[in-house]
C-alpha cells in the first residue's frame, strides 16, 4: 500500500480527504491525515462573534466528524517534513512515510511580529478576531464599552480573508447604531494598502461605503510599533493613530512546521506552482489553501476551487500524466456590510471584481459588487453549506471551479488588470 | 504604455511609470527616475538597488521588506531611503515593474 499523507485537517485538508477517499483505488492507496487539534473552526464565523451574532458553539465541530471511514486521522503535532526521505516525523517520535504529500497547514496570526502588539495589553485593549480566543475576548470587551476610538488595523499583507477587516468595521458601525451609541464611537480603518481593498474597482466601491458610514480611512500605513500603554500605533513613515480599542489583524504566517522543515518563504508560505498546486521543492509534494504562496486570496472559497484542481492533479500524478494547469486563482467572497446587507465579489488571478449578477447572467440572485439583502442572506446560508457540502467535498450548486465572465460587466481595465 | 526620456534616452514605461524593459536600464536612468521621486541616490540607496538586481538575477523575484531586513537593510532605514512605499520606489528606480501587490 502506498500512502497519500495530508498535513492539516482544516478547510483545505478536510476537502482533499473527502475528494480523494472517493476517487483513489483503495486496494493500492491509503490516506492518512495528521492534525494536532481536535476541533474544526468555521473561521468565517469568527467575524460575527464579537457582535454577538454567532455564538462560539455555532462555529465549531469535531474534526473527526468530517473524516470519512477508511481514512486514518492522526491527532499529533508534526515535528518536521523531510522531502528528501519522503517522510515526516511526528512529535511522539513516529515516522510516517508517503508516496504523495499534501501540505494543508494553513496560516495563522503572529502578533509577536509587530513590536508592542502582543504585550500585556493583548486581549485587554488590543484584540484580534482571527482566533476563537480573540473574538470572544473582544465580544466581552465590546459589551461593556461606552465608546471612544475603535481602530481596525492591518499589519501587513497577505492576510486570511482580505475583506474581513472591512466587514468587521461595517458590522461595528451597525452594532453601535443599533445600540444608539454610534455618535460616541469614532471608527478608523488603518491599512498598509493605498485604499480600502486590494483590487482597484472594488476598492473604489468599498471606499465609498466607508465614507457613507463615516468611517475614517488611513491608507499607506506601514506599522512600526504599537504602544499599548499610550494606546497608539506608529508607522515607519512617522504617522501615528491613537485608539481606545484596537482590533488588529496581525501579520499572517504559514505554520512554524514549514520553517522547521526549511520549506517556506519569508512568511513560511510554501513556494507553489500557481496553476497546478505542485510544490516547487519536489514533484510528489503538493500544497493547498492558505499554506501556499500563490497570489490568490487566502480564503475558504479559494481552497474549495483549488481542491477540485488538486484532486484531478493527484489522480494524474498517480497515473503518470502531465498535471493540469487549471487553477485560475478563482475567489468568491461575500462581504457583510451591516444593516442586513452585503456584497459579493468574484475574481481570479487576471480578472478583478466587477459589477454583475451571479451565478446566473442577468438573473442573479446575487448582485456582484453591489450592496443587497440577498448577498447578506447568501453569506448566512453559507455556514450550513460549509459544514454539509464544502468540507465534504460535494459540489457547490451552480458554482464553477474556474471563473466565468458570464453576467459580469467587464471593462478593458478589469481584464487587463495585473496584480 | 508610454515612452519617457530619462538621461537623454527614450525608455518604455507602463501607466505608473515603471520600466517595462529592464535591458534599457542604466545608472543614469536610475538617477533620473529617483530625482522624479524626490530622491538623491546615495551609497545606501545603491546598496538596496544592487540587492534588487541581485535577487532578480538569481531568484527572478523582488525582495520584500522582510527579506531585505534579513539581508541587512533595517526596515526603518529602508523607509528613510525610499519614503512611502520602499519596495515599490526602489523597484521603479532599479528599473523593474511594480512588485506584485497583495491579494
Amino acid at each position: 500500500m502506498k500512502r497519500i499523507l495530508i498535513l492539516g485537517a482544516g478547510t483545505a485538508g478536510t476537502m482533499m480527504v473527502n475528494h480523494l477517499s472517493r476517487k483513489i483505488d483503495t486496494a493500492k492507496w491509503t490516506i492518512t491525515v495528521v492534525d494536532e487539534h481536535a476541533t474544526h473552526y468555521y473561521q468565517p464565523g469568527f467575524l460575527f462573534i464579537p457582535f454577538g451574532i454567532y455564538s462560539p458553539d455555532q462555529v465549531r465541530k469535531p474534526k473527526a466528524q468530517f473524516i470519512p471511514s477508511g481514512v486514518e486521522l492522526v491527532q499529533e503535532k508534526v515535528e518536521v517534513i523531510e522531502t528528501d526521505k519522503n517522510s515526516v516525523t511526528l512529535s511522539d517520535g513516529r515516522t510516517l512515510e508517503y508516496a504523495i504529500l499534501i501540505i494543508a497547514t494553513g496560516a495563522r496570526i503572529v502578533p509577536e511580529e509587530t513590536e508592542g502588539l502582543a504585550g500585556q495589553h493583548w486581549h485587554d485593549t488590543a484584540f484580534d478576531f482571527y482566533t476563537i480566543e480573540g473574538a470572544t475576548a473582544l465580544r466581552d470587551r465590546l459589551n461593556g464599552w461606552d465608546g471612544g476610538n475603535l481602530v481596525v488595523h492591518i499589519a501587513e499583507m497577505p492576510i486570511k480573508c482580505p475583506v474581513a477587516p472591512l466587514e468587521f468595521i461595517f458590522l461595528a458601525d451597525d452594532f453601535f447604531r443599533r445600540r444608539k451609541m454610534r455618535d460616541r464611537v469614532k471608527l478608523t480603518l488603518v491599512t498598509p494598502l493605498s485604499g480600502a481593498f486590494t483590487k482597484p474597482i472594488a476598492s473604489g466601491v468599498l471606499g465609498h461605503i466607508l465614507e457613507e458610514k463615516e468611517i475614517d480611512l488611513v491608507p499607506d500605513f506601514e506599522v512600526e510599533s504599537v504602544d499599548g500603554s499610550a494606546r497608539r500605533i506608529s508607522s515607519y513613515g512617522g504617522k501615528s493613530v491613537e485608539y481606545d480599542l484596537l482590533a488588529s489583524i496581525p501579520t499572517n504566517m504559514g505554520d512554524s512546521l514549514i520553517e522547521r522543515s526549511g520549506l517556506g518563504d519569508d512568511l513560511n508560505f510554501v513556494p507553489t506552482h500557481k496553476n497546478t498546486l505542485q510544490a516547487k521543492v519536489k514533484e510528489n509534494v503538493f500544497v493547498i489553501g492558505d499554506a501556499t504562496d500563490v497570489p490568490a486570496s487566502k480564503a475558504g472559497s479559494v481552497a474549495h476551487f483549488e481542491s477540485d484542481v488538486l484532486t484531478e492533479n493527484i489522480l494524474r500524478f498517480i497515473e503518470g500524466k502531465p498535471l493540469a494547469e487549471d487553477f485560475d486563482g478563482h475567489a468568491n467572497c461575500f462581504i457583510e456590510s451591516g444593516n442586513r446587507k452585503g456584497f459579493l465579489i468574484d475574481f481570479n488571478y487576471d480578472v478583478e471584481p466587477v459589477e454583475g449578477t451571479f451565478p446566473f447572467a442577468g438573473i442573479g440572485p446575487f448582485g456582484l459588487l453591489k450592496e443587497t439583502t440577498m448577498n447578506h442572506l447568501g453569506k448566512l446560508a453559507f455556514r450550513p453549506m460549509y459544514w454539509y457540502l464544502l468540507l465534504k467535498g460535494r459540489p457547490m450548486p451552480f458554482i464553477t471551479t474556474q471563473l466565468t465572465l458570464r453576467g459580469k460587466k467587464i471593462s478593458k481595465e478589469a481584464q487587463q488588470w495585473r496584480p | 504604455m508610454a515612452t519617457m526620456k530619462y538621461a537623454g534616452i527614450s525608455v518604455e514605461v507602463d501607466d505608473e511609470g515603471y520600466m517595462t524593459d529592464h535591458s534599457q536600464w542604466s545608472e543614469d536612468i536610475a538617477q533620473a527616475i529617483a530625482a522624479e521621486e524626490g530622491i538623491k541616490l546615495t551609497d545606501d540607496h545603491w546598496q538596496v538597488i544592487n540587492i534588487l538586481h541581485d535577487q532578480m538575477n538569481t531568484k527572478e523575484q523582488l525582495p520584500t521588506i522582510r527579506s531585505l531586513k534579513k539581508l541587512g537593510v533595517e526596515t526603518k532605514r529602508l523607509y528613510e531611503l525610499f519614503p512611502g512605499g520602499p519596495v515599490k520606489k526602489a523597484s521603479r528606480v532599479a528599473g523593474y515593474l511594480k512588485p506584485a501587490s497583495c491579494v
